[in-house]
Parts: C-alpha cells; structure tokens; sequence
C-alpha cells in the first residue's frame, strides 16, 4: 500500500528544514557524537537508524534543544536552537511536537486531558473548542472511545497513540518520534505505521523518526540516515541503502547478527579467559 | 594516598556541583507569580502533602503531649513542682519538638512521596515530554509541591502543638491529677506568643523550605531508573532527617542561646 | 470535579483548623489576651543585688501579677542595680509611698520576680516615681557563706 509513496526520490532541493551540523556531544568519559551531519527537508519523513546504544535518542533530545552539544549546532527554520533564551526555546518548542518511546502521558490526567493539556497551556480557547480540537485529534488516532480512560488503563500501543495525539494537538511543522514501533504486537505495530505515515501526509508535517526496526522505518522514510560510532555511516533513501556495498551498512539493513559490527562485547580471547578462571584475583 | 585525596577532591567538587545546581533549581521554581492553574496545582498538593499527613501528625502529637506529661510529672513532682508541668509540656513542644517531630514526619510521609512521585514522573519522561510541549516542568510540577509543602509543614506544627498540649492536659490534669488551674495559669504565664509560638513558627517554616526543596531536588535529580528512585527516596528522608536535626540545633542557638 | 470540591474542602478546613490552631496557642497557652496591650505606668526601685533577675520578669502584688520588668540598668551614682517596673494603669496613684518592693524566687530552683507590698502611707506612688524600701535578691551562695563563717566563728 506504500509503493505509490516510495516514488517521491526527487533530489531534495528546498531549503532543509533542520540542520544540524558538526555535532559533538560526550556523556562524561564517553563520546557519543563525533561529528554529526544531518538535513531534514520539509515534508519527509527522515529515520535515523543505527544499533542500539549509539544515542539516538540523544540526538532526538539535542534536536529538542533538551541537551547541549559540546560543539557544533542545531538549526531549525534558520534559528540555532542552543542559542536561544529559556522564554524563546519554549516558544520554539510549541512549534515541534515529540513522541516519548514510552508514550510518557501525565499518569495524573486522563486521556482526554493528557490531549488537551497543550491546548490549554498555549492558547486561550474556550472549553466547547478544546473539546472538539481534542476528539477530533483522538479520533484520528481511533481512540476518540477511549478518552475518559486514565493512562494507567492503556495498552502499550494504545498510550502511544494517545501520546501521538498530544504530540499533534497543536499542529506542529516538526514531529519528533523516540523509536515508535519498539516493543509492539504484530498489529499495533501496522497501526502506528499506517498512523505516523497518514498524518506526515495529511497535516503536512516535517517528521524525525529515530529507530532500529529496519522493516517498518524503510517501508515509511523518505530519507534514512544511518549512525554508528558517532558518525553518520551511511546516508540515502531506502532503495539506495538497501543495495549500499559498505559492510556495516548492509550487515545492518540485512539484520545479519556477525559482522563489522560484533556479536560480541570487547573481551580478552575466549580460550584464554577460559584458561584463566582458576587464576582469579 | 594521592589517589585518596584525589578522589576526596572529586567527591568535593561533586558536592559543590550538587549544591549549586540544587539552589539554582530552587529559585528558578520557587520565583515567579502563579497562574490560576498554578493555584488549583498548588491547591491539590496542599492536600496531598498536607491534609493527608495530618492524621500522622495529629496522632503523633497526642502521643508525644502525652509522654511529656507523664515523663514530666514523675521528675517534676520530685521538687513539688508539678504545677510547673503545663509550663514544661507547652515550651518543651513549641520550642523543640512540634516543629521538629513534625518536621521529621513531614519529611517520611510527604517528602519521600513527592521524591518518589518526581521521580517516576521522571522516570517515564513526563517532565521531558513536559518540556518538549513548551511548559517548564519546574513550574508546573516542582513549584506548586514546594509551596504546599511550605505552608502546609507550619500548619501541620500548629496542630501537633495543640494536639501536645492536650495530650499534656489529659495526663497531668485528668489522670495525674495535677491542678488544672495551675496548668494552664503556669503555661500561660511562662509561654511568649512572640519568643516561645513565634520563634517555633520560623523553626517550622525554616524545616518546611528545606524538607520540601531536599525532596523535590531528590526527585528532580534522581537517575531515572527504578534502584535510582528507591536511592532517591532514602536519601530524601535522611538528609532531611539531618538537616532539621542539624538546622534545629543552629536556630535554637540564635533564637535562645543568647546568640543575638 | 465532585471530588475536587472535597479536595478544596479538605484543604480550606485544613488551613482554617491551622489558624484557629494558632489563635488556640495565642489564646489558652500563651494567654495573650485579644484587648490591645493595656495602659501601664513606670515605677522605679533600686536594687543593691538583683541576683538573677531578668528583664519581663513578673511583678506581683499579693500573689497576682500586676506587671513586668520593664529594663534593668545600673545606677552608676550608687552603683546598684536600678529596675524599671511597668504596672498595669489602674494602679496608677493608688499604691502608697512606703510600698516595698522584694525580689523573690518562685520556689527553692524556681525563677525570680518581684513581689509589691503595700504601706500606710495616705501619699501614693506616680508615674514614674521611685520605691525607696526594697529588698536585694537572697543569694544562696551568701547565705551558706555566712552560715559557714558563723557556724566556724562560734
């Protein structure tokens, strides 16, 4: 059902949308960015793939302006967002909205006011406009029956949808999605894919999308940036990594387990580890 | 041994870090004028940290006024001065315990609760996706749980004293059989509104400011995981067990020492 | 919203019981009394020791106590201790001029305050006026000194 959607290969020509350039960014000893390039075009959706634990979340988190990079920038629309005041930053971030790999709904609200709460902060509405802002944000997610829910009542798949309905409350440019599909059956899986694509094209949204389900990403992304060792390895459209020569990046797209990426931690030689153990300290 | 001081240094660096980061958090929530929202928030956690405690509190009081009266008596009828005793119960809970033993219990009911509830808020990123939607989670969610606990812990030290000095009264008057006229006349002879009720007033808002900033801190702070959460919520009750402890010793000083 | 009207119950009865707890401990512990503090006048008395007398010590007129210590200074012409009372005004032009003016202790560890016993004399004691016939603080450790110097001189 998505071919139609993959033939949108044009060079991206406009403007990027987000630029980041030059990243570099370490948690305490660790360096987790070595020189991060990216550009996000208006209208796409770009995944960032790569294997677990090279911080693509973190880059999520220094795209929302929640981190700072020890060098290098984030621009979004042209304004650096790492040089901007408290008030300004908050006034950027009314304009992206961003999906939480655990859907992070306020446990105190119920469903119908986790949805509302940004309507609330940010606009002066009166209640009977809330309210149809708010069913017809649940109803684009299915779940417009469920709003007098707490989100203590919700399934996995279910509070993300919600939270997908909170992230888009306030119709923003730029959605921000923390590995949507991680940890879902079979069917709510189908269901968040179907639902991130149909809104990127319905309400015209700049979509990020950070993620390490290769099948799903690749069946959605118009862009794909693949990161590893704090770099981006490879970057392309789907078609384009699917036959990319680079081992890593294959070994990677293909899921194969061994690798230039190893199956095993850094350790001494098993056999002589082995020999070892009677030599404990 | 180098090794030694240089990690004594480190662990002092990382103290100092704590601390400033820890006052830099406090004045960024707790300035600014609350919203109408702010208020019902505000509102909602004074029930929380306040009205629920209060059974705790009030319970506690009864049994402290109680076992003052009691201990009291024994000693002060010694020197045929247990008329003395209403005298002894009141300054003993308005000075001392009141605002201390409410402070600790303030801090084992409420403060470990609201480090527990920051941190799971924390813990399943809604103080991020907070942010991320353009409100400042040290507003909407530290702020109004520092003020609650701000004016609830001196309300709270109010009805521990009253409760005390009942609980005072049901002992020494209606079972020791001390002169209920003497009771009260001695206590209100020795007691000042503005040195004994007063001076126990600052204590108690003295320990509310720094019981609630060391939970929210704690709770705002905390590595977002669930051992992280249960470390957070142990060290809430410890180290505001000791401040107050350490904080009460300074403030009597200054307030009845002859420190002025 | 039925439960957060209970909510708001809760809480306002909360803060109400708190300030009625306050007036409580204002009222029946402290004694504060609701009336303005009232009039009072200033009598003066010199001590030649008031042992531990201290400043907002009570003075009492038999038994009852009719007001404070006011200030306590030294008299540095005759080098004695000079305290300022504040009585209640309705004493004003009523005590006479021989009152005597004692500093007792309440019990044998109690604390000190000044007892008033009235004269004879017809003339009365104005604002501001002197009590010439006082009594010193009994200082115990005197007192068992003379006991001593007299128990070994007998």
């Amino acid at each position: 059902m998505f071919d139609n959607f993959l033939e949108g290969h044009e060079p991206m020509s406009d403007t990027p949308f987000v630029v980041v350039e030059g990243l570099h960014f370490s948690r305490g000893e660790k360096e987790i960015f070595r020189g991060v390039d990216l550009q996000i075009h208006r209208g796409k959706i770009t995944a960032i793939m790569g294997p677990s634990g090279t911080g693509k979340t973190t880059l999520l988190k220094l795209i929302g302006g929640q981190l700072y990079p020890d060098a290098g920038r984030v621009c979004i629309d042209g304004e650096d967002v790492h040089r901007q005041s408290r008030k300004a930053l908050f006034a950027m971030r009314r304009r992206m909205g961003m999906l939480f790999q655990s859907g992070a709904l306020f446990s105190d609200l119920s469903v119908y006011e986790n949805v509302a709460f940004p309507l609330r902060v940010h606009t002066d509405l009166p209640e009977s406009m809330v309210r149809d802002l708010v069913l017809m944000k649940l109803e684009a997610v299915g779940l417009r029956g469920a709003r007098e829910l707490m989100p203590s009542e919700l399934s996995g798949g279910m509070a993300r949808r919600v939270a997908l309905a909170r992230a888009i409350a306030l119709d923003p440019e730029l959605i921000l999605y923390d590995e949507p599909f991680v940890g879902q059956d079979p069917i709510s899986m189908g269901v968040l894919v179907q639902l991130t694509k149909r809104l990127n094209e319905a309400l015209g949204l700049t979509s990020v999308m950070v993620s390490h389900d290769i099948k799903e990403t690749l069946t959605i992304a118009d862009y794909v940036y693949v990161i590893a060792d704090g770099r981006v390895m490879a970057h392309g459209t789907p078609a384009g990594l699917d036959v990319d020569q680079d081992p890593r990046v294959s070994q990677f797209v293909h899921g194969e387990p061994d690798g230039p990426v190893p199956f095993h931690y850094p350790a001494v030689d098993f056999f002589t580890d082995i020999l070892d153990a009677g030599g404990r300290r | 041994m180098i090794r030694h001081i240089t990690h004594l240094g480190r662990r002092g660096c990382e103290l100092l870090e704590a601390l400033g980061r820890a006052g830099i958090f406090l004045f960024l929530s707790a300035v600014g004028v609350p919203s109408r929202e702010g208020w019902y928030l505000w509102l909602r956690q004074m029930h929380f940290v306040g009205v629920l405690s209060l059974a705790i509190v009030l319970v506690s009081g009864l049994f402290i006024g109680m076992v003052l009266a009691l201990q009291g008596y024994t000693i002060l009828v010694d020197f045929g001065a247990e008329q003395a005793l209403g005298q002894m119960v009141a300054l003993s809970l308005l000075r001392e315990l009141a605002p201390v033993v409410a402070a600790l219990l303030f801090a084992g009911r409420a403060g470990s609760a609201l480090t527990a509830e920051i941190g799971l808020m924390k813990a399943t990123e809604q103080l991020t996706s907070m942010e991320m939607i353009g409100v400042d989670p040290l507003r909407r969610v530290v702020a109004p749980r520092l003020w609650a606990g701000v004016v609830a812990l001196p309300l709270l030290t109010i009805g521990f004293s009253v409760v005390g000095v009942y609980g005072g009264y049901l002992v020494g008057v209606e079972w020791l059989g001390v002169f209920e006229g003497s009771y009260w006349g001695n206590m209100q002879a020795s007691v000042e509104f503005i040195a004994d009720i007063g001076n126990g007033m600052v204590k108690s808002l003295v320990f509310a400011l720094v019981v609630t900033w060391i939970a929210v801190f704690q709770g705002y702070d905390l590595v977002p995981t669930a051992e992280g959460i249960s470390r957070a919520t142990t060290r809430t009750v410890v180290y505001s067990s000791l401040a107050v402890l350490g904080l009460d010793f300074v403030l009597t000083a200054v307030m009845f020492g002859g420190l002025s | 919203m039925k439960r957060s009207k209970m909510m708001e119950l809760g809480v306002g009865l909360f803060m109400l019981a708190g300030i009625l707890g306050l007036v409580f401990l204002g009222l029946r512990v402290s004694g504060l009394t609701l009336t303005a503090p009232s009039d009072t006048f200033r009598l003066e008395a010199n001590f030649a020791n008031i042992g531990s007398l201290k400043p907002r010590a009570r003075v009492t007129l038999a038994g009852v106590t009719v007001g404070r210590v006011a200030a306590i200074e030294l008299d540095t012409d005759w080098y004695d201790a000079r305290v300022i009372f504040e009585l209640d005004a309705e004493l004003e032009d009523r005590l006479s001029r021989d009152t005597t003016a004692a500093i007792l202790t309440a019990g044998l560890l109690g604390e000190q305050y000044v007892g008033l016993s009235v004269g004879g004399d017809p003339e009365t004691l104005a604002d501001g006026d002197t009590i010439r016939d006082t009594q010193s603080a009994v200082v115990l450790e005197e007192l068992i000194q003379q006991f001593v110097s007299n128990l070994i001189s007998d």
